[in-house]
């Protein structure tokens, strides 16, 4: 594969950006949730 | 009171307020002028090359504008905030409308004042060549790119004056924005002084860009100040 | 008292089905545009960024897209329901991220196909200015103020961006038209895609969206916590501070 480079960069920059987010809000998501209650948690 | 005084009425006592502030403190005259004369002068020490310098001039001076602009608006709402002056403007039941219009109008006259400044510099400094057929087009541009960026300025403005002590946040919101006005006012003034041989006509295409520009901005001022200002 | 529970989670049966969704979708993009798809007749394997950055960039336009629906929803409902407010802002978040990855994955396969990481072409210039606007506008939203204050300004931000960005595009557009008569960009409808090429690049945009909608119903949903928390919090102060002068008497 020519390039593979700058290919594997675009895939692995990417993808990886994305699974960062994931994980991230994640986290973020199940730290909160075990703070606020539940009637604040609209569409539970 | 309770009568609603009109919005032309707002916008000419709120200038008049603004202009006779600077015309007591003179600040932008004895610090804003000096740093947009000195702007000039370092654009000459990085480029240095008379005849790059010549081709670009319309460029630069329209980028000591914008730098200076971000300077005058930061200045003309520092006035308000500092006493709570627009606050009380906004409760005394002033029409925001009016108060936009009137901002602006004086960011307007200062910053013509400051244009005329610049383009006497850039015939010193920069040797570019005043035209007779040009004036008409390079007046237009003046008028109108100032209109747009007096419009923005003010919009931006007031929504930072709101939120303490955050005047870096008006250039990163700004900036973007006032984009087109320099392409416009940049190229329009290029025609106008027929840099790389550009001719005159080429550049009234950009005064419309100019003049479309400054109607949207303050159209969507006049509706929109009111709940930027707005606590 | 009233009794609380802190039992709920982030995730609901519909954010998981979209979740899986996208999980399928994004393994088939990393398959299919790695290994499955051919080489373009003129491009070569350099088409293969095309299945990651072309989903990128749409994902980034829909975004402020929903953005401004969200902000223009907001300021026009006369509840000024806070969903609205916490959508643009979600949204906004993601798109900013993706606007970003657009743009790097572009400038890379604008290095192999037009020989520089960048050319001054409109929808080029346009996606940056994109970029630094709603950076300013998540820098808005972090200014602090009431709920009511940061969804009121944000708003007109957003509905602002709106007027500013079809300005800066026509400008672009007439400045470049004058120096080159053709985009650099022009010759991207010359690849020449065949059924699985095709496929793989829908399966990619699908993808990316339900990744896209996954982040921002999470997002918000975070986002919603944490104005929850701020304001139970400001009411436990208030309540301290009203127990504080209530001692003093």
């Amino acid at each position: 594969m020519d390039h593979l480079g700058f290919i594997a960069v675009v895939y692995g920059a990417t993808f990886a950006v994305i699974v960062t987010l994931v994980v991230r809000t994640l986290s973020q998501g199940r730290d909160l949730a075990s703070k606020v209650a539940d009637k604040d948690k609209p569409w539970t | 009171m309770s009568t609603q005084l009109s919005l032309g009425r707002v916008a000419r006592a709120v200038a008049a307020k603004d202009l006779r502030i600077e015309m007591r403190s003179r600040v932008v005259i004895n610090q804003v002028f000096p740093f947009a004369g000195l702007v000039m002068v370092m654009f000459a020490f990085a480029l240095d090359n008379d005849d790059v310098l010549t081709r670009v001039a319309g460029g630069l001076v329209w980028l000591a504008t914008l730098f200076s602009l971000i300077i005058i608006i930061q200045r003309s709402f520092a006035v308000d905030t500092a006493d709570g002056a627009l606050e009380a403007q906004r409760v005394a039941g002033l029409d925001p409308a009016g108060i936009f219009v009137g901002k602006a109008l004086a960011v307007m006259v200062q910053l013509v004042t400051l244009e005329i400044m610049l383009f006497v510099a850039a015939v010193v400094l920069y040797r570019v060549q005043l035209h007779a057929d040009g004036a008409v087009l390079l007046v237009t541009c003046v008028v109108s790119a100032t209109a747009g960026l007096s419009f923005v300025g003010t919009l931006y403005g007031g929504l930072t004056a709101g939120s303490r002590g955050r005047e870096t946040l008006l250039p990163l919101l700004m900036l973007p924005v006032v984009a087109p006005v320099l392409i416009g006012a940049t190229r329009a003034t290029e025609s106008a002084f027929n840099s790389g041989g550009a001719a005159v006509s080429d550049g009234w295409p950009w005064v419309g860009v100019l003049v479309v520009f400054a109607a949207v901005f303050g159209l969507g001022g006049i509706l929109s100040f009111g709940s930027l200002i707005e606590e | 008292m009233d009794a609380q529970t802190f039992n709920a989670r982030v995730a609901t049966p519909t954010t998981r089905l979209i979740g899986a969704l996208a999980i399928v979708s994004m393994a088939w993009v990393v398959i299919g545009g790695l290994i499955v798809t051919p080489k373009d007749v003129d491009q070569g394997d350099a088409v293969r960024i095309m299945y990651v950055h072309v989903p990128t960039a749409w994902v980034a336009y829909l975004a402020f897209i929903v953005t401004a629906l969200a902000s223009a929803c907001w300021l026009l409902s006369r509840k000024h329901s806070m969903g609205f407010d916490r959508v643009a802002g979600a949204s906004a978040e993601v798109g900013v991220i993706f606007m970003a990855m657009t743009l790097l994955s572009g400038s890379l396969w604008g290095r192999i196909t037009w020989g520089s990481y960048w050319a001054w072409d409109p929808r080029l210039t346009t996606t940056s200015f994109l970029l630094v606007t709603y950076i300013g506008y998540l820098a808005v939203r972090g200014l602090g103020g009431s709920l009511e204050q940061r969804a009121r300004r944000s708003a007109v931000i957003a509905l602002l961006a709106v007027l500013e960005i079809p300005l800066v595009h026509f400008s672009v557009l007439m400045w470049r038209s004058l120096h080159q008569k053709a985009s650099v960009l022009s010759g991207d409808g010359d690849i020449k895609m065949d059924g699985s090429m095709l496929t793989t690049l829908l399966v990619g945009v699908i993808g990316f969206t339900c990744t896209f909608a996954w982040l921002v119903m999470h997002r918000q949903r975070v986002l919603a916590m944490q104005d929850a928390m701020q304001m139970t919090q400001l009411d436990a102060a208030l309540r301290e501070r009203a127990d504080e002068s209530a001692g003093l008497k």
